[in-house]
């Protein structure tokens, strides 16, 4: 009975006009499944951008191994790693923020929006003190750069790295050039994720999204996600491989 | 509006009854507290392996971990389990693509000073 199934399905869609709904959908669950596919294919596109700095990451080091290897572990695991659970638990309070606008638990959800925010801005903080020091060790490349480390770690009280020839120390620049533009375009990315946090709270916070329309927080939810991705890959990368190096 | 729009001129039935239109599912605060979990112990588990000499493994292992992660933050926080056809493929799509140019441009490196790496 095709036919039947189908009249059968249609009436069991049903037609609740909500304000979100618009017209130009069939159904609600049209409108929001081309609101997902919409932010997926942005969200494609940037993993094709942050994809152009990964590879630029493999093929510098391994041009340039032992100057990865050296400048690379001149990051602070322990910092890294802190900032790593950081921004896994802001991402765990976005996602139980979008099962409170499922559920449309206002309250539930203007503070999971909160403590996402505070996870965030809190990363962002180690991540200034890591810049901090690189900025005092002269380790931001350019013109002042210093690579007296690299040539000498004895002198700089560091014996279990080898000294690196004075041409192959100043290509920890690139190591450092990618570290910050890695590192600086996702900060970048968690900044305006912040900023929009902001606006979505107020938002949340008037019970905008306590009635059924989700799609802004769910779509949010996707893009922080995303940015979460990002430093999963950038962490083991700049901070973990480069331990013991293939001499 | 001045008049009413019945319903079938308002709405195309094949479109209405399109088998795409699954259920919508709601992960619960429990699963998102095991993928937490999850999260966390492989973050664990990825640092101690960096101190552990592992040679030609190292960096493998690191990738395969954070790859792990990154599938089931796909899978749980983006939801992309319980979506539709259309958002699986078009994420699979996605990184396949980016998988095709990051090959064409290995491809490329490795040939352009052939032998003399």
């Amino acid at each position: 009975m095709p036919h039947e199934t189908a009249v059968h399905e249609h009436e069991e869609h049903g037609h609740v006009f909500v304000p979100q709904h618009r017209h130009h959908f069939e159904t609600e669950e049209q409108q929001r499944e081309a609101g997902s596919f919409g932010m997926w294919l942005f969200l494609l596109t940037e993993i094709m951008f942050f994809g152009g700095l990964f590879f630029a990451y493999l093929l510098f080091r391994n041009w340039y191994y032992p100057a990865f290897a050296v400048a690379s572990n001149q990051l602070s695991v322990p910092l890294g790693g802190a900032n790593t659970a950081i921004l896994i638990t802001s991402g765990f309070f976005m996602a139980l923020g979008v099962w409170a606008a499922e559920v449309r638990k206002r309250n539930i959800l203007v503070i999971t929006l909160i403590l996402t925010t505070l996870f965030g801005v809190a990363f962002l903080g180690i991540k200034y003190v890591e810049y901090h020091e690189k900025w005092e060790k002269h380790h931001i490349p350019g013109a002042h750069f210093d690579v007296s480390e690299f040539v000498n770690p004895a002198a700089h009280g560091i014996t279990d790295e080898q000294p690196l020839s004075p041409d192959m120390a100043q290509h920890t620049q690139i190591f450092f050039f990618l570290y910050f533009a890695m590192t600086g375009m996702h900060a970048l990315h968690m900044i305006i994720g912040v900023g929009l946090l902001f606006w979505l709270t107020w938002r949340a916070y008037r019970g905008e999204f306590s009635s059924g329309y989700v799609a802004p927080i769910e779509n949010f939810g996707l893009y922080w996600h995303f940015v979460d991705i990002v430093w999963l890959f950038l962490f083991p990368l700049l901070y973990l491989i480069n331990r013991h190096p293939l001499h | 509006m001045a008049h009413q729009i019945s319903h079938d001129q308002a709405h195309d039935p094949p479109n209405v009854t399109n088998p795409e239109h699954a259920e919508h599912h709601i992960v619960t605060p429990v699963q998102y507290s095991m993928v937490f979990g999850t999260l966390l112990l492989f973050t664990g588990i990825t640092v101690w392996a960096a101190y552990v000499d592992l040679k030609v493994l190292n960096p493998i292992i690191a990738l395969a971990i954070a790859s792990f992660k990154a599938v089931v933050v796909i899978l749980f926080f983006m939801h992309v389990k319980y979506q539709s056809r259309l958002v699986k493929l078009t994420v699979a799509c996605g990184f396949f693509t980016f998988l095709v140019l990051i090959m064409m441009t290995l491809c490329d490196y490795i040939s352009r000073s052939w032998g003399l790496w």
